[in-house]
């Protein structure tokens, strides 16, 4: 195990880097006690929703290969229940939506821990693709058939697909990285992440212009820190990838600008269905799909260009 | 014969519990309190009615204080039809159990629940009496709601929309579908001084459909 130092590390920088917002989530709450400010709660709440997704990550690190398969098959789950719950559909595509639920989810993620890209890289974008349309026509009446064809298939492609793709990282084959590819993922997932939270402060301090007013309230200024900052965050990892310093962090800030993308992409959605959040299940944080919307979305390009430049 | 009533008891309570992770595992459903607060206090939630789910549903999203004093209002014909169907209607959900076959009655079913009532429980009623097959929203309401409110005028009748659960698990269908369902409860409502039971039924069903659009 050339790689528990590492994970090791990781768990106490992450978990020092928790406590210190833990700590000033308190300080904050004490400073305007006794009343109770609902900005100050809601970042209470974050700081705990993020205290059990590190916990969560950290566990699965440590069980290795199995483990984090297992956590993102849940976080796929779980987002793809959020999502086709506000997707168009009949009576007729029960059968379909299950076989996506209960055979088409789990063998992706099966087809990642037994490492076989030639299969997972193709299994929902072509063979699920033309047979889910296909099982829709026989099953299903003709009333808005592609509607509810297309939107099973996004849905699929990127709370399954994209989530896929990061577990998929340990599985590429760098030269001299032996076991440790395993750590491309908490580099992914922290740039992402971080890019986010930098984009959030920095967009309410700063922003001016927003990049698209009728969806979210993001600005280009907001981004372009978030994007910056998840650069630094990649900097600061380059320890656990085999990109160098320059790579690492050009990395981080391609991963954090995807991840800026992703959640724009999602805020589309929820704007068009009319829904704030994809459901409650997080505290203080809306869905597991508002939470990873950002990473499912960064993932697979990231894997592919790991893959080029470096595998 | 005390082990077998405590074997009996804690097959209950697994089988309870059971249903309730069931249910926010596949579904992940969550109530809404919108127009009441989850408080302890004789009540009568009456829901829409489109799936078998319906009812371990509205049961799981009770807190479990409230749970253990609520007792669904179901029918006698089916709950009693099988072992397993009898196990989970009389002994977990300790259903109050009405017969919709006229000939088969042998009291009148506003008597055992206004008995139910009396005990201290809260009822879970729909008051649609069968599941709605069709588009509209909801069925026309039965009358059962309406005297129940002119039998006991301080019991609080909650509206609960039951939003999802038809594309959870359509009629027909064996394997629920893991999508997100919420339960919507209601201001509660009383029947009014001099109210006719046609104007109050459409009332109610007025303030339970509303519930269906997100606030």
């Amino acid at each position: 195990m050339i790689t528990t130092g590492e994970i090791a590390l990781l768990m106490l920088t992450g978990g020092g880097l928790l406590l210190a917002l833990t700590v000033l989530a308190e300080a904050l709450r004490a400073r305007v006690a006794p009343r109770a400010s609902p900005g100050v709660e809601t970042f209470a709440a974050r700081v705990q929703s993020w205290w059990a997704m590190a916990v969560l990550l950290a566990l699965a690190l440590i069980a290795g290969r199995w483990g984090v398969v297992l956590l993102f098959a849940l976080a796929a789950f779980a987002c793809l229940r959020e999502f086709l719950t506000y997707t168009a559909k009949d009576r007729g595509d029960h059968g379909a939506l299950a076989l996506a639920f209960f055979v088409v989810l789990p063998l992706q993620f099966l087809l990642v821990a037994m490492d076989r890209p030639d299969l997972f890289t193709v299994f929902i974008p072509v063979h699920v693709f033309l047979g889910l349309a296909a099982l829709a026509a026989l099953t299903g009446p003709p009333a808005r058939y592609l509607v509810r064809v297309a939107e099973t298939q996004w849905a699929l492609m990127i709370c399954v697909y994209g989530a896929s793709h990061v577990p998929a990282l340990m599985t590429l084959d760098i030269p001299r990285m032996g076991d440790r590819g395993v750590l491309l993922i908490p580099f992914l997932v922290i740039a992402v992440q971080g890019g986010e939270v930098i984009d959030t402060v920095a967009g309410r301090r700063w922003g001016r212009t927003r990049i698209a007013p009728a969806l979210s309230p993001r600005t280009w200024e907001g981004a372009a820190a978030g994007t910056a900052g998840a650069g630094l965050v990649g900097l600061a990892l380059a320890w656990l990838t085999p990109f160098g310093p320059g790579g690492a962090a050009l990395m981080g800030a391609l991963a954090g600008a995807l991840g800026l993308a992703g959640t724009l992409v999602l805020a589309a959605v929820k704007r068009e269905r009319g829904v704030k959040d994809w459901s409650h299940l997080i505290p203080g944080q809306g869905g597991v799909l508002d939470q990873t919307a950002g990473v499912l979305f960064a993932a697979p390009p990231v894997y592919h260009l790991v893959a080029w430049a470096w595998a | 014969m005390d082990l077998r009533r405590s074997l009996h008891r804690l097959a209950t309570r697994a089988a309870g519990d059971a249903i309730v992770l069931l249910c926010k595992g596949v579904t992940a459903v969550r109530a809404d309190w919108r127009g009441i607060a989850p408080m302890p206090g004789r009540r009568v939630y009456f829901a829409n009615h489109t799936s078998n789910a319906d009812l371990p549903m509205i049961w799981s999203v009770l807190p479990p204080a409230l749970r253990s004093q609520t007792r669904p209002v179901a029918a006698a014909d089916y709950w009693l039809g099988n072992g397993a169907r009898a196990f989970f209607g009389r002994d977990v959900f300790r259903a109050v159990l009405i017969d919709r076959r006229l000939e088969a009655r042998r009291e009148d079913p506003m008597d055992a629940i206004l008995a139910a009532l009396d005990e201290g429980s809260s009822l879970i009623l729909f008051p649609e009496g069968k599941r709605n097959m069709t588009e509209a929203p909801l069925l026309p309401f039965k009358a059962g709601l309406y005297n129940i409110g002119r039998a006991r005028p301080d019991v609080d009748l909650v509206p609960a929309w039951i939003a999802n659960l038809n594309a959870v698990m359509p009629k027909g269908e064996v394997i629920p579908l893991p999508l997100i369902a919420t339960v919507t409860f209601g201001a509660p409502l009383h029947v009014a001084q001099g109210e006719g039971k046609d104007d109050f039924l459409s009332r109610a069903a007025a303030a339970l459909a509303v519930l269906a659009a997100p606030p």
